[in-house]
């Protein structure tokens, strides 16, 4: 166990080396900041003392360098257009996404995981067929289009509810179903499938012959197997909480972390978007090392640690 | 009991049900009419577009649709939505197409080299293949988009780095068994090279799969390219696609909602009908997916 975990840690932190690398190469080589920050008719003198002050004239590999001790240390950086810290300025949008994506997650959970049971267990029912025509519509409609049409109906033409902004609760209502309902869709599409595979086993056809009640057969033994795989992708879920809603937040004018990188990257803010970039990959690794740990307590097969390295 | 444990155990009792139907359903007949719709919309585009997508009519602005001129009406420069319709449709099926090709090509040649040499080499591919799938693809291509610039060939290029993982781990998975297979082994021992053995061989023994993984992309990269154009980073005026129409439509959402709900139709309809079509496909050509 302790070896799984080690190799876990060791590979989640080698992802995040690898994000903070590709951040590195991306945004340094792409183009001359200086250049881009100033205006063109800059004086030369006032370019040479930008790039001096932030490094710019050092070799690639010792800027590299020393983006890594400077992440170490916990300094990310100042926004290259008002100078304030780049990571205060990510931490200040955080509670205004979780604001939306807290809930939408709630919602995805709450509609998504038993919608997806029922339709499993009631397969070909009206309310299957029902389920599955949704989750196929939550995949195929972007939810910048799902966005803009719930504006249309309950802003433009019913009036109900603010289009924009975040003044309010009521603000919040419109983003936070456009995010559910997609995902919704997909976790009800995803739990349905994953339910049904179980229920094909011979296991469950065993404990149903040997007179076990058709409930306690759902309980005990296919709901907690249908359980690994929609983990998965409810811990990919978690993992997005930051980084999820940056269209949705573009479409609501909400101000956001996501809002904030669109800015940032139109505005080429580089210790902006690195800081979103880095704190993303760590909310994805993280994310995923918990999934991986909740494996271990849910299926005792992995528990054992002789297959550590099976997915 | 007995019912409710029929009905609960279809995964057994329907399974032989799908077997003896083999006519296409007519849902898949539809998406098929809409892409091949689509498709030839996108090659025929400078013919079939009643004006050039740039032209205005400043006479008839913001007309509705149904418009005697403008069937789609117009947006707020008197541009007609019809033909920017038509030229959105040709550049977005040309990303789509393009990154999928080229995200196949990548992933597959990514499998196989991994397959081949094993060791470090399989090690460093199912490393990058777990970054990338550990990411959100959308925040790597916003960071690498406004860094590089915007030229179309790029933002084609980028879009193809979405989802070779996916082939990448399905090509080293069968390359590796059809390794161990008979024929494969018959073709070396006759002399044929590694290149002659992977793409003569192999590859058309596992086209299926891969066909398949590619249908299951396609859409994802429309909806992946719409998505960064609504934000105004990806395909850049004055050329147009539909993503770059909805996010253009938006600001006129209240008087001229019809400039955002056009493309908006045409991006659902076309990732439905490849959605349909890529399920349908996947029941017929492989067995082994479900």
């Amino acid at each position: 166990m302790l070896r799984f975990l080690l190799i876990r840690f060791g590979r989640a932190a080698l992802t995040v080396a690898l994000v903070v690398t590709f951040a590195f190469i991306v945004l340094r080589l792409s183009g001359d900041p200086a250049l881009i920050i100033m205006s063109v008719d800059a004086p030369p003198e006032a370019i040479a003392a930008f790039r001096k002050a932030w490094g710019l004239d050092d070799p690639i590999w010792l800027q590299y360098l020393h983006y890594f001790t400077a992440i170490g240390q916990g300094e990310l950086g100042q926004s290259m257009r008002d100078g304030r810290p780049a990571l205060q300025l990510v931490l200040e949008r955080i509670p205004a996404t979780l604001a939306l994506t807290l809930p939408a997650l709630a919602m995805k959970l709450g509609i998504g995981i038993p919608a997806g049971i029922y339709a499993a267990l009631h397969r070909d029912s009206l309310i299957d067929r029902a389920v599955m025509v949704t989750a196929v519509a939550g995949f195929t409609v972007p939810s910048f289009v799902l966005g803009l049409v719930l504006v249309l109906v309950f802003s433009v033409q019913l009036g109900w509810l603010p289009s924009g902004g975040q003044e309010s609760w009521r603000h919040a209502i419109l983003p936070v179903l456009t995010l559910g309902i997609g995902g919704a869709a997909v976790l009800a599409r995803f739990t349905r499938s994953a339910m049904l595979e179980v229920l094909g086993q011979p296991y469950i056809r065993t404990a149903s012959a040997k007179g076990v009640p058709w409930a306690r057969v759902v309980r005990g033994h296919a709901l907690p197997n249908a359980a690994i795989p929609t983990v998965t992708i409810v811990g990919f879920m978690v993992g997005s909480l930051i980084a999820g809603a940056v269209v949705v937040e573009s479409v609501f004018s909400w101000p956001g972390v996501g809002r904030l990188l669109v800015v940032a990257v139109a505005n080429r803010d580089l210790a902006v978007v690195q800081c979103i970039l880095l704190l993303v990959a760590v909310t994805m690794v993280s994310s995923n090392l918990i999934v991986d740990l909740l494996y271990g307590v849910m299926d005792p097969r992995l528990r054992s640690g002789a297959k550590a390295g099976a997915h | 009991m007995a019912d409710i444990t029929a009905s609960a155990l279809p995964a057994a009792a329907a399974k032989p049900a799908p077997r003896p139907k083999r006519r296409v359903p007519p849902v898949v007949w539809l998406g098929l009419a809409w892409l091949v719709l689509i498709i030839a919309v996108a090659l025929a585009a400078d013919w079939i577009q009643p004006y050039r997508f740039t032209a205005y009519d400043l006479r008839n602005r913001l007309s509705p649709p149904f418009h005697p001129l403008h069937w789609l009406g117009t947006d707020e420069l008197g541009r007609d939505v019809l033909s920017r319709l038509i030229v959105s449709v040709r550049i977005s099926l040309l990303v789509a197409f393009g990154a999928t090709i080229i995200s196949a090509v990548l992933g597959t040649v990514m499998g196989f080299l991994a397959a081949h040499f094993r060791g470090w080499v399989e090690q460093i591919v199912l490393m990058l293949a777990d970054f990338q799938a550990a990411m959100p693809f959308l925040i790597l291509a916003l960071s690498v988009l406004a860094f590089f610039g915007n030229g179309l060939t790029l933002f084609i290029c980028l879009m193809g780095l979405y989802g070779w993982e996916r082939y990448a781990r399905i090509a080293r998975g069968l390359a590796i068994s059809a390794g161990a297979q008979g024929y494969a082994g018959a073709v070396r021992q006759i002399g044929a090279s590694p290149s002659r053995v992977y793409l003569r061989h192999i590859l058309p023994n596992i086209a299926s799969t891969l066909i398949v993984s590619m249908t299951l992309t396609f859409p994802e990269v429309i909806l992946l390219e719409s998505g960064l154009s609504f934000l105004g980073l990806g395909v850049q005026p004055p050329m147009t696609s539909l993503g770059n129409m909805v996010g253009y439509g938006r600001e006129y959402l209240t008087r001229a909602p019809w400039i955002m709900l056009a493309p908006a139709a045409t991006i659902v309809m076309t990732t439905l009908a490849v959605s349909l079509v890529g399920d349908w496909l996947r029941d017929k050509l492989d067995p082994t997916l479900r």
